[in-house]
């Protein structure tokens, strides 16, 4: 389980700092602000364009390219549940839907999402790299393979 | 003293290999056994993870696959001798499937301690790179080259004539990027040799910058890769540490989910700091790469196999294969299959021999029906393409490709629909924007799929998707937009029985664990 620091620009300050005189910044920079305080605030994106010296709309570009960032942090547990391939030839969305309804989270469009208490969050994800072990998810960063639904479910506690 | 050693592999780790390595440690610790346990990358026969393997005077023995309830009894069963057990395997080596393989750029995955130089060293470790430095630049791309070695990425462009286009290029300083961005489906030989034999790709990157000139190199690896990340980290301060490189720096950076920064030049705008859009080619990333300058973008099997290349020179690795694609391929497979797992072997079999002979049929003992090949870009190929040889041309010959080397196979539960609607969902959700045919056409692919999986106007709407496909292929910037009509066109070619009207679709009469297989 993470914990993340709420939003402090002193903080984040002090997390810039370090990676100013690297070459492309930007995104090390995005990474380790989301891994400190759970996402990107607004606050951050001024910040940040304001350190690197770029327009305000550039950084807000880049943030919202990227799948990973967000605005708002995520439960205080994440699954991040492959939907890819290899997964889906062994039972991922059965699985899938197992837990989400365990969670009482959408199984349609928008698949997932955060449960109302901020207990677990269920993120799609195409492809793990353990196919091999398929279905497959990452539960707080830790891989999961050969999985069900009851197990899944049991690996959040739902 | 009693030495085991456990992957630390991710695809090990994520079937238990931790816990195991906690039981065995506690159980020796309660007999009063010393014992060191060396974390290993995993051999790739994913379906005995977690394997165990001890040390033993005539050799390896291994176990597996291994729970931690069966500790005890491995331990009674004299585990530090090797003794007899059921779930004894005996010498690694000697195991079928690892027998029959051609270990070249897996030779040291699974085998060596990825977090011990020494224990690369003794390994063969950096005697490519020093026999990189006694040829010189020249020579050294000669070597590659003469290799026959193509980009293991996808694309399966010749490595040496990359090499040689940015040395020859002008620049006051050049770059060498190794793609470890590793996003196709089915796919995990990248990640195996981050955490399984990290060295071999440091070195690899090492003969790279000697060959061109470049004195830093990047490595570009995925947040959906954590574990990989950690232990590749861990091997560049070592190595950093050691000394072993010189002047030449590696540094890691890691992607933030986007697939399309798989494509070398988003990559590289993402390595800028940028959204990662595609670039126009040309100009090539051999002129014009990374921050402008002259740079070798390559995949992480690439660089990982010219160490063993500048070893034993460049014909050693093109007397494997057939015909222009030379060398080995490390195989991944996956899906429903009984034996998963990574597979080197020279270039030139055939597909149903890697899916029935080595991946001994579906995981679920029902038929196959299709095999993706090649990542979420590529052809579903139905069991009567099953004599395609594993190669280059005669998959692209047969509308296919070989891609990253990821083999995904699906018993006769798949519903073919579905698969293709899910090949354009992917393209909808990773296209970086810049084209339209990518961008909205995918979105309507979605859509028009969906009419035919509910039986409206099929006829009109198959022939839309057709058409929608033919603008992707020819409108697009890459291969993301360009390549979607593979799986997309191989399900309707092959499967067409799974794209009529409700009543008549193959689908509606299969057991209904059917429709649930694929994405809604
Ligand atoms: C959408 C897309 C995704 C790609 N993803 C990867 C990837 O994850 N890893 C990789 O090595 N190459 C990937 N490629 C291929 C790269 O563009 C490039 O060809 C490769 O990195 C060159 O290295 P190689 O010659 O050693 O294969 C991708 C291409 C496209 C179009
Ligand atoms: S085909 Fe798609 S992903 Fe590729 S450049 Fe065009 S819009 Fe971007
Ligand atoms: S397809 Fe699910 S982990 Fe690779």
């Amino acid at each position: 389980m993470e914990t993340f620091e709420p939003w402090s620009p002193a903080r984040a300050e002090q997390i810039i700092a370090p990676h100013l005189s690297r070459e492309g910044a930007l995104l090390p920079i995005l990474s380790a602000l989301q891994e400190t305080f759970g996402c990107v605030p607004r606050e951050a994106v001024a910040l940040v364009a304001h350190a690197l010296n770029v327009s305000r709309a550039e950084v807000h570009g880049v943030v919202t390219f990227y799948h990973d960032f967000r605005e708002a942090p995520h439960g205080r547990r994440v699954v991040k549940l492959c939907r890819a391939e290899s997964c889906q030839a062994m039972g991922a969305e059965t699985a899938a839907r197992f837990l989400l309804a365990a969670l009482g989270l959408p199984t349609d469009a928008p698949w997932g999402g955060t449960t109302p208490d901020g207990a677990v969050t269920v993120e799609a994800v195409y492809c793990l790299g353990l196919c091999a072990v398929s279905p497959a998810a990452l539960v707080d960063g830790e891989p999961l393979g050969r999985l069900d639904g009851m197990a899944l479910a049991e690996a959040v506690g739902a | 003293m009693i030495r085991l050693f456990v992957p630390g592999d991710s695809a090990a780790v994520a079937v238990g290999a931790d816990k195991v390595a906690r039981a065995l440690a506690g159980e020796a610790a309660r007999r009063g056994l010393p014992a060191e346990i060396v974390r290993t990358g995993s051999r790739g026969l994913a379906w005995l993870e977690p394997l165990v393997e001890v040390e033993t005077p005539g050799g390896r023995i291994a176990y597996g696959p291994v729970a931690p309830g069966d500790v005890a009894a491995l331990f009674d069963a004299d585990l530090a001798r090797g003794g007899a057990h059921a779930l004894r395997i005996g010498p690694p080596e000697a195991h079928p499937w690892l027998a029959a393989q051609t270990r070249i750029t897996f030779a040291r995955c699974g085998v060596v301690d990825p977090a011990s130089l020494s224990d690369y060293r003794a390994h063969g470790g950096f005697e490519g790179l020093a026999r990189a430095r006694g040829l010189g630049p020249a020579k050294t791309i000669e070597a590659v080259t003469a290799s026959g070695l193509r980009g293991r990425g996808g694309a399966g462009f010749p490595a040496g004539v990359k090499w040689k286009t940015v040395a020859d290029a002008p620049g006051d300083s050049k770059y060498i990027v190794c793609n470890a961005d590793e996003g196709d489906s089915g796919t995990f030989a990248d990640r195996m040799i981050l955490e399984g034999d990290p060295f071999v790709l440091i070195e690899g990157m090492a003969i790279a910058g000697l060959a061109v000139g470049a004195r830093k190199g990047f490595v570009y690896s995925r947040s959906e890769y954590p574990h990989a990340n950690r232990a590749f980290q861990r091997a560049l301060d070592l190595v950093h540490a050691d000394g072993e490189l010189g002047a030449f720096d590696i540094e890691l950076r890691v992607g933030a989910g986007a697939y399309v920064c798989g494509e070398e030049t988003s990559l590289l705008e993402s390595l800028e700091g940028k959204r990662g859009q595609v670039r126009a080619k040309p100009p090539l990333p051999a002129h014009r790469g990374l921050f402008g300058r002259p740079t070798v973008v390559n995949n992480v099997l690439t660089l990982a196999t010219a160490p063993w290349i500048l070893t034993h020179g460049g014909e050693a690795y093109a007397a494997l294969g057939t015909g222009r694609s030379r060398g080995t391929q490390p195989i991944q497979l996956a899906g429903n299959v009984k034996h998963p797992g990574l597979y080197e072997a020279p270039f030139g079999l055939t597909l149903g021999r890697i899916v029935m002979a080595i991946g001994g049929g579906t995981a679920s003992g029902r038929p196959v029906r299709a095999v993706q090949c090649g990542g979420p870009l590529g052809a579903y190929f139905p069991v009567a393409l099953f004599d395609t040889v594993y190669d280059y041309e005669a998959f692209a010959a047969r509308d296919g490709l070989i891609g990253h080397g990821g083999v995904v196979v699906f018993d006769d539960t798949v519903d073919m629909a579905v698969q293709a609607r899910f090949a354009f969902e992917f393209c909808a959700l990773e296209s970086c924007g810049k084209c339209t045919p990518c961008r909205i056409g995918s979105v309507r692919g979605v859509e028009t799929i969906q009419k035919v999986i509910d039986g409206v106007d099929v006829t009109a709407n198959l022939e839309l998707v057709e058409d929608l496909c033919h603008t992707l292929k020819f409108g697009s910037l890459c291969a993301l937009g360009g390549f979607t009509p593979y799986p997309v066109m191989s399900a309707i070619t092959h499967f067409p029985e799974d794209f009529r009207a409700p009543d008549t679709r193959l689908g509606d009469i299969r057991p209904p664990q059917g429709g649930e297989q694929g994405l809604e």
